[in-house]
């Protein structure tokens, strides 16, 4: 019999900050500046016209009371302390060790318009990183200045840009191909750097066809931006076919990395075809996503592009390592300096431990969990796999639907999600837009988790399932064990009733009427 | 893979048999099998080629701390340097708080199960709004850089127009960001960056430039207060007024640590505000710290175009009850793909905690502190530069943090000084001699809290027995 946990969030009810303290009340103090100071500049030192007149309306609290509050807060947040198998997102475990390391002064502080003189050690574990990732992928150069996944992507429509405009084609390669489940963050970064979209639809067997991309291609194309295995666990296996076609019309090819678990080790980018390709260093690499970054998109290309990378490169001169950043058809920078430094170290520090055959074990068994939780997962009544003629063993994760229940029930995905939070499960990833299977929901195993974490995981999925049937008003109602009630979310797109701060919140709910008329 | 290595500790499935017992569950012989939708020829034929594996924890903390102390810090030495990443106080506590695991967690976060995080992201919102006099604060994207870029594209979707006026003296590192989001020129969406001069006198922009250069086709203006060079802006509210009446935005770049003393920009008319989060509790990272907040009045004409996420407290189902969810989710990416607004995706959320908890520690008093203390000793350090034979100061009483300090008359490069100040164990400030600038040989320099006075005397007596 599985073990079902039974828990409840820690509940403080907690005030929200700018409710706290009492007039004077202090939590840290600054010194003056020394006599020798005010003696030789005096106190007027700011233009008149800009000095701040009113005090800012902060909290004043102590020390003590800012660290409980946010302890109490830390302690309201699940942040993974249960499990998650939180499809495309890959959960690892992150080393303390490596965590540590990055808080030393070594790299916390540093400054990155320091000689290069003074950054060896963090010049050499960037570049040995870089290294691996070369040999992970058979690209020529990576560079980490991307804060996300995301914005690697944009790295990639911008490198296009200066690839093109070099070739003064750049007026005519007008067009970034996509298949219409690749991750949002392709279309948008494209058409945000100015690029047409052409979204290729899917087909029966999961991926859109040979044909369409033959047809979407042409001498507009400037490029295109693929994932592959896709998140229903469905792999193209035309996909040399479909780098051929696209360089036939003369279009750079970007490898999406992002579901880079289940076949790193496993797939070479460069042998594929690909000009470039991303990965995520707080996904697959073990760094962490602190809830939506500090986070890398490593960008890797081939040397034929690396002319237009963002500035600047970290390259080896001798047994010194330098900041390249005389490079005249260089893209432009994406971002400031060179990247999130201590992602980097700590995503190094996860190659190394897993070593060679460590990453080659993960992906054996993140694509083995994923199957085994397929089975299960099918054994559970109103559940249905996605694509559920394809019969092949799925990647890494499978996109299945909750269609079935929640015609018989009434309950819906997010319902399900929320009811998971009662038992100090995270709530699954659904599916990004636009959902192409109904009430989708995406998970995702990986290599941490245990084969007890699963059969728990799953035992919660079933016993949701079970409430849905018995008692849906429970599970529509949820989460009922956390630290907070079901939020109502009619404020969020309501003009008169968003807050996205206190200050609006207290203009728009009354609040300060109350207080004065209190007064 | 084999089997005789011993289970990693990262991988519970590495345990003796626990694949096999899952291979066996579904019948499948071996994990190859499982691998059957890739084509055979799609497999890898070069094999890794990775330094040995350093599983255990002893060995990979050996290796980190090996290379990582062949790094100079800026706690080992005396640094001078900011321009985007800036050497402030981190109180313990801040990280304390973000170096809690649930907190500093793999998972991305979901709304029902982390009410904490939730309720951490809109005091960070909360308090620099308070700091701003702005109602509403996004949650910060990747850098300053990039929150220019977004607010200048904001302008351009919320006027319909397709220009922005920059000070000739912007940071050549968001400048250059700024670019990258404007577009180049061959693409029909782009965004001309119009250069709007400065008075040599003080930095401060030239209106009567601005002024010629405002028209119909400007989106916004951006400036900054304090600068790239440290000078503070006193017209800014003549700025936005100018702005207006030519019928474009309002972008201001601000400094948060400065709003102790410095006016809000909501009360000088600013419509869109930018700034980096790093100085509110990050430490710098080697620029691993930066993250940068957009933030606006509460109009739906801006809340409409944000990129990313805004955070809004919400009422629970159960009476009383405040709890936070995502205000516009579908105008982001995730919900609109390339029909959303730019783009958004993992960003720097650890560091709205870092800045939620450093704004509950200062408090009002504290900022007002914080911002007479660095502008005091900002200055300070100036006039006795200026005291040193050959340097000058170039503009001596407008800055706040930072200011530009002229080697011209000493005959040496700021390369060559910086050169002899570091084999002494300091930083000299930023070289900015091959920026265009004209300010000849020069420095920017970086004075803080976490610079005494005594810190101050050692540089310019380091700095004398270097130039003599």
């Amino acid at each position: 019999m599985t073990r079902i946990p039974e828990f409840h969030a820690a509940k403080w009810n907690e005030p929200v900050v700018m409710e706290m303290g009492r007039p004077g009340a202090r939590g840290q103090l600054f010194p003056a500046p020394e006599d020798e100071v005010t003696k030789a500049v005096g106190t007027d030192l700011i233009p008149h016209a800009m000095v701040r007149k009113d005090r800012a309306e902060l909290p004043e609290i102590t020390e003590f009371e800012a660290q409980r509050h946010y302890l109490h807060l830390s302690q309201m947040t699940l942040g993974m302390m249960g499990i998650s198998l939180f499809g495309t997102c890959t959960m690892k475990y992150n080393s303390k060790t490596a965590e540590y390391a990055t808080l030393r002064p070594e790299v916390a502080e540093l400054h990155p318009y320091q000689h290069p003189d003074t950054l060896q050690g963090v010049l050499e574990i960037i570049h040995d990183f870089d290294c691996m990732l070369r040999s992970l992928s058979g690209m020529d150069q990576f560079i980490f200045q991307a804060g996300g996944g995301a914005d690697a992507a944009y790295t990639m429509t911008a490198v296009a840009r200066a690839y093109w405009q070099d070739r003064g084609m750049l007026g005519q390669r007008t067009e970034m191909v996509t298949s219409a489940q690749s991750h949002p963050c392709n279309p948008a970064t494209a058409a945000a750097a100015g690029f047409k979209v052409v979204n290729l639809p899917l087909e029966e067997n999961g991926y859109p066809s040979l044909e369409a991309l033959k047809a979407a291609v042409s001498d507009k194309t400037a490029l295109i931006m693929l994932n592959n295995p896709d998140d229903m666990g469905i792999y193209n296996p035309e996909i040399k076919e479909w780098v051929k076609v696209a360089k036939e019309a003369g279009a750079l090819c970007f490898y999406d990395h992002a579901n880079f678990n289940g076949v790193m080790g496993k797939l070479s980018a460069r042998e594929l075809g690909f000009d470039a390709c991303m990965f995520m260093l707080h996904k697959t690499f073990g760094a962490p996503k602190a809830g939506g970054g500090p986070a890398v998109g490593a960008y890797g290309c081939t040397d034929e592009l690396a002319p237009y990378l963002p500035c600047p490169l970290i390259v080896q001169d001798g047994a010194r390592y330098v900041l390249d950043e005389d490079r005249p058809k260089s893209c432009g920078k994406v971002r400031e300096f060179w990247g999130n430094v201590p992602q980097v170290v700590k995503a190094y520090a996860w190659a190394r431990s897993m070593g060679a055959e460590g990453i080659q074990l993960a992906s054996d068994i993140s694509v083995v969990a994923n199957n085994y939780m397929d089975k299960k997962l099918a054994e559970i009544p109103g559940l249905e796999i996605s694509n559920p003629s394809i019969d092949l063993w799925r990647m890494e994760m499978t996109r299945w639907s909750l269609g079935p229940l929640t015609e018989a029930t009434g309950v819906t995905t997010v319902d399900f999600a929320n009811r998971m939070a009662d038992y100090g499960i995270d709530p699954y990833w659904m599916s990004h837009e636009p959902w192409i299977v109904a009430e989708p929901f995406t998970p995702e195993a990986g290599e941490l988790w245990s084969k007890e974490d699963i059969d728990t995981w799953i035992g919660v999925i079933a016993q949701i399932a079970e409430e849905a049937r018995t008692n849906p008003e429970l599970v529509k109602t949820a989460p009922h064990n956390q630290a907070i009630a079901q939020v109502k979310g009619d404020v969020f797109e309501d003009p008169a009733k968003w807050a996205m701060t206190w200050r609006a919140h207290v203009r728009k709910s009354g609040l300060q009427d109350k207080a004065n008329g209190a007064a | 893979m084999t089997e005789e290595m011993r289970a990693h500790p990262w991988m519970a499935n590495a345990a003796p048999g626990a694949l096999q017992a899952m291979l066996d569950e579904i019948g499948a012989d071996s994990a190859r099998e499982l691998f059957e939708q890739i084509p055979e020829d799609h497999f890898r034929t070069t094999p890794l080629n990775f330094p040995p594996a350093l599983s255990s924890e002893i060995e990979l903390k050996r290796d980190l701390l090996s290379k990582l102390k062949k790094n100079e810090d800026c706690e080992a030495n005396l640094s001078f340097l900011g321009a985007g990443v800036w050497q402030h106080h981190v109180p313990a506590i801040v990280d304390e708080i973000v170096g809690r695991t649930e907190f500093a967690t793999n998972v991305w976060g979901s709304y029902q199960s982390d009410h904490g995080r939730n309720q951490a992201w809109f005091e960070f919102s909360s308090q620099l709004g308070a700091l701003l006099n702005l109602d509403v604060v996004q949650l910060p994207v990747y850098s300053w850089g990039c929150a220019n870029g977004h607010a200048v594209r904001m302008a351009q979707r919320i006027t319909g127009r397709n220009k922005v006026l920059v000070s000739q003296l912007s940071d050549p590192e968001r400048l250059s960001v700024l670019r990258t989001y404007c577009q180049p020129t061959a693409m029909e969406s782009h965004i001309e960056v119009v250069m709007v001069d400065v008075h040599s006198t003080n930095g401060r922009m030239d209106l009567d430039d601005l002024k010629s250069k405002l028209g119909d086709g400007v989106a916004a203006v951006y400036f900054e207060n304090p600068a790239y060079l440290g000078t503070i802006e006193s017209e800014a509210a003549e700025i936005a007024r100018l702005a207006r009446a030519a019928g474009a935005e309002t972008i201001v770049g601000i400094d948060p640590v400065s709003l102790g003393v410095i006016t809000a920009p909501g009360d000088y008319g600013a419509d869109i505000v930018t700034g980096p989060v790093q100085p509110l509790g990050v430490h710098m990272q080697c620029g691993g710290g930066v993250g940068g907040f957009i933030a606006s009045r509460d109009e739906a004409k801006y809340v409409l175009e944000y990129n990313g996420f805004l955070v809004s407290i919400a009422e629970t189902l159960k009476e009383g009850e405040m709890g936070f969810g995502l205000a516009c989710p579908h105008q982001n990416s995730y919900g609109s793909r390339e029909d959303g607004k730019d783009w958004t995706g993992n960003s720097t959320y650890l560091w709205a905690i870092a800045g939620a908890v450093y704004m509950s520690l200062l408090g009002p008093e504290g900022f007002r502190e914080l911002g007479t203390l660095i502008v005091s000793r900002a200055r300070y350090a100036a006039k006795l530069l200026s005291e040193v034979p050959g340097i000058k100061i170039v503009w001596p009483d407008t800055t706040f943090k930072e200011f530009v300090v002229n080697f011209d008359d000493t005959g040496r490069t700021v390369a060559d000084v910086n050169d002899a100040l570091r084999a002494r164990g300091i930083f000299g400030g930023k070289d900015i001699s091959d920026e265009e600038n004209g300010l000849g040989q020069s420095a920017l320099y970086c004075v803080t809290e976490v610079h005494t006075a005594a810190d101050i005397r050692a540089l310019v007596h380091t700095l004398k027995e270097v130039l003599k």
